[in-house]
This record gives C-alpha cells, sequence and structure tokens, in this order.
C-alpha cells in the first residue's frame, strides 16, 4: 500500500511540475523565417508595372512616285534636341534658298517648351480639358475607351492645330525624345512626328543661336 | 511577442499576394519618365533593350501557342543561317532564358556557362551595324513565327538617341512601325495661362 501511495504521490508530483511549464511555444524560429520571407517577397516584388507610349512611325517607303505630304509651313513647329539637354524651336521650314527661321532656344521644364506648344494649341487643349473635367465631376458619364475616342477626335478636329516635327541630332539622349513625346501627351498634340534632321538645320545648331526672347 | 507575429503574418500574406515578379533581365534598364498610363505589353512581346551603354539586348518569349517553342524555332533558324550547331540541351537551355545580348557565335558558350557571374561576361551587346545587322534577322524570323507579337523598345534614360534610333529603323526594315516606348509614369499637369 505504501509503495502505491508513494506512486501516486510521484504521479501528482509530475503532474505539478507539469503545471509549472510555460505552455508558451517558442515562436522565435517562427519569427525569422517569416523575416526572411517578407524580405525576400519585398525585395523581388516589381510594385509599380513598367508603362508604355505607343508611338507609331509612317512607313519607309522607297518608291519615288510616293511623295512626303505637303504640310502647311504656318501650322509647322520644328523642335531640335540636341546634346547636354539643349532644346531649339522654330516656326515654319528652313529652306536654304530663303533667309533662315530664326531658332529659338529653350528647355524641358514647364515654362519653356510647354508654353509655347500650349499657346499653339489652346483651343484643342480647353476642349480636351473641358471634356475631361465634365467626367471627373460626373456630368458626363462615359467608359474609358470612350473618353479616349473623343480626346482623339477633338484633337484631330482642329484644322489649325500645330503639327511638330521632332528632330534630334547625333548627339542627343534618347530620355530628351521621350520628354519630347510625352510633352505632345501633356499639350495634347494629335500631329507630331519624328524625323531626320536636315544639313540645313545641323548648321543652324552650329551657329550657336542667341538666346531665347521671351516665350510670346 | 503576439502581435509582432501577427504583423509579420499580415505583411507576408499581403507580398505573397501582390507580388509579381521582376523579370530577370540582362542589364539593369532605367527608363526615362511619361505620363502615359498604358501597362507594357509583357506577354507576347518581343523587346529590345538599349542599355546605359547603347549595347543593345533582345528579349522575346515562346508565344501564345505551347505546342510551339517560339524561341527554339527561331534559334534553329539563326543556327542555320550562321552555319552553327547547337545541341538539344543548349536549345533547351535557350528556350527557358529571356533576355540576352551577345553576338551568335558566342552564345553556345553562354549557354554552357553555369556560373551567372561569368555568364554575365557574355553580355557584349548584339551586333546592329549594317555590315553585321544580327538584330535585324532576329527580328525578322521572331516575326516570321509570331507576326502578331507587340514591339516594345526598352531603352534607358541615358542611352544615345543615336543607337535607338538605329533599333527603330531595324524594326522599320521588317515592316514594323508601330512600337512601344517602355517608361515609368510621372504624374504632370499642364495649365493654360489666360
Amino acid at each position: 500500500m505504501a509503495e502505491i501511495i508513494q506512486e501516486e504521490q510521484k504521479q501528482k508530483g509530475v503532474k505539478k511540475k507539469a503545471k509549472k511549464f510555460s505552455t508558451r511555444i517558442d515562436m522565435t524560429p517562427m519569427v525569422d523565417l517569416m523575416c526572411l520571407l517578407i524580405t525576400f517577397f519585398m525585395l523581388t516584388t516589381a510594385f509599380s508595372k513598367p508603362k508604355a507610349m505607343d508611338i507609331t512611325m509612317p512607313e519607309k517607303k522607297d518608291d519615288p512616285n510616293i511623295k512626303a505630304p505637303e504640310i502647311a509651313a504656318d501650322r509647322t513647329i520644328n523642335i531640335l534636341i540636341t546634346g547636354n539637354d539643349q532644346l531649339y524651336y522654330y516656326f515654319g521650314a528652313a529652306d536654304p534658298k530663303k533667309p533662315l527661321p530664326q531658332l529659338i532656344k529653350t528647355d524641358y521644364s514647364k515654362d519653356g517648351i510647354r508654353k509655347v506648344l500650349l499657346q499653339r494649341n489652346k483651343t484643342v487643349f480647353k476642349a480636351v480639358a473641358e471634356l475631361r473635367e465634365k467626367v471627373l465631376k460626373g456630368e458626363l458619364i462615359m467608359a474609358d475607351s470612350t473618353l479616349d475616342r473623343k480626346t482623339k477626335e477633338l484633337k484631330k478636329s482642329d484644322k489649325n492645330a500645330p503639327i511638330v516635327l521632332i528632330k534630334a541630332d547625333q548627339k542627343a539622349k534618347y530620355k530628351n525624345l521621350v520628354d519630347i513625346i510625352d510633352e505632345m501627351a501633356i499639350t495634347t498634340i494629335a500631329n507630331y512626328a519624328i524625323v531626320d534632321i536636315s544639313p540645313v538645320e545641323l548648321q543652324m545648331l552650329g551657329e550657336s543661336p542667341a538666346p531665347a526672347p521671351a516665350a510670346q | 511577442m503576439t502581435p509582432m507575429v501577427d504583423l509579420f503574418s499580415l505583411l507576408l500574406t499581403f507580398f505573397m499576394l501582390t507580388t509579381s515578379f521582376r523579370p530577370q533581365e540582362a542589364t539593369i534598364i532605367d527608363t526615362p519618365n511619361s505620363i502615359s498610363e498604358k501597362v507594357a505589353p509583357e506577354k507576347d512581346a518581343i523587346t529590345i533593350l538599349v542599355g546605359k551603354d547603347n549595347k543593345v539586348y533582345l528579349s522575346f518569349d515562346n508565344g501564345p501557342d505551347t505546342s510551339v517553342l517560339i524561341r527554339k524555332e527561331v534559334l534553329t533558324k539563326m543556327a542555320e543561317q550562321y552555319n552553327l550547331k547547337f545541341t538539344d540541351k543548349e536549345i533547351h537551355t535557350f528556350t527557358i532564358w529571356t533576355s540576352f545580348g551577345m553576338p551568335v557565335d558566342k552564345l553556345k558558350a553562354w549557354l554552357n556557362t553555369e556560373d551567372p557571374k561569368e555568364r554575365e561576361k557574355f553580355q557584349t551587346g548584339i551586333p546592329v551595324d549594317s555590315t553585321d545587322d544580327q538584330l535585324n534577322l532576329w527580328v525578322r524570323f521572331i516575326r516570321i513565327q509570331n507576326p502578331d507579337a507587340v514591339v516594345a523598345i526598352k531603352g534607358d534614360a541615358d542611352a544615345d538617341f543615336k543607337a535607338v534610333k538605329r533599333v527603330m529603323d531595324i524594326l522599320q526594315d521588317n515592316q514594323v512601325n508601330k512600337f512601344n516606348l517602355v517608361t515609368n509614369l510621372m504624374k504632370e499637369e499642364a495649365k493654360l495661362e489666360e
């Protein structure tokens, strides 16, 4: 009997000891692992998906019978991109036989080329801005695709909207080109093209044009 | 301890669910900014990368049809053109990897290099000059296999316009007149002053 009691006492003793142990699990390894996984995902995640701008170039044709379309000189703005983030523009066409148009120096800032383009593209820009505001305020309800189409129609509607010819020389950076194409999107200009720079224009650039009078 | 673990699990779940893995590219390219909100094409696309140092890299996928591996077909065509022989194992490796930038005769060595650091040394750019215009051939063979592929140019902000223009010319020679320029989104506002 005594032995049995002793055993019972022993069992009780074990139980009591077990109660003293904490029931908590050691979570440190789990936390370690989680930290590692979080770091891994944070580093491999690509948060901002790359965006893209569409660009359509005119088809290259070797057929001499097909002439380049005539462009109204009074609608044309020529933008010349060159090295060191330098930017120039002139209106009309540069004909070597006639006196050369004045080259005006500008820059990529808000008050630079954007001001010039906005001034020339006032009507379209206003119309597009109005349409977008109406949609934002909820006065007009339309799907994004419809808005895109309407914007395109508006852009094409103005027969006096400027035509921009973008010309970059050998020293220009790719960033400059993208900036200027982006400027076209900002100022809602529909007609623009990337064109090869002509020898006359290169000569004009070489002449180190006078610094710009304030943009009109 | 428990709140921290809670937070960690939340973060972990968040990252696991939102993750879209960054594709591995032959070189790091810092794209210029624009206001464009159109998402760059990811699938069924030919991406031509122009690095800071004007090296040209190419990346294209196997196409929508899983029974035809476009990368394999294109590599076979290129090998024929340049009288090169690739083993089945090399072709298989090529179908799995994505972007590359080296003359076609260096491809074999690149495919057989195990060490990633060593492999990087092969990325010397695809020749684009008119004497040995390999990019032109690559683009042509890809377009034969997959005429619907969207073409994107991913140029570094500091790349020369000259180099990008050359790539555009090559694309136009292959009747690609519409392409995407990959950029980063950056909002800009314009206001008309009265």
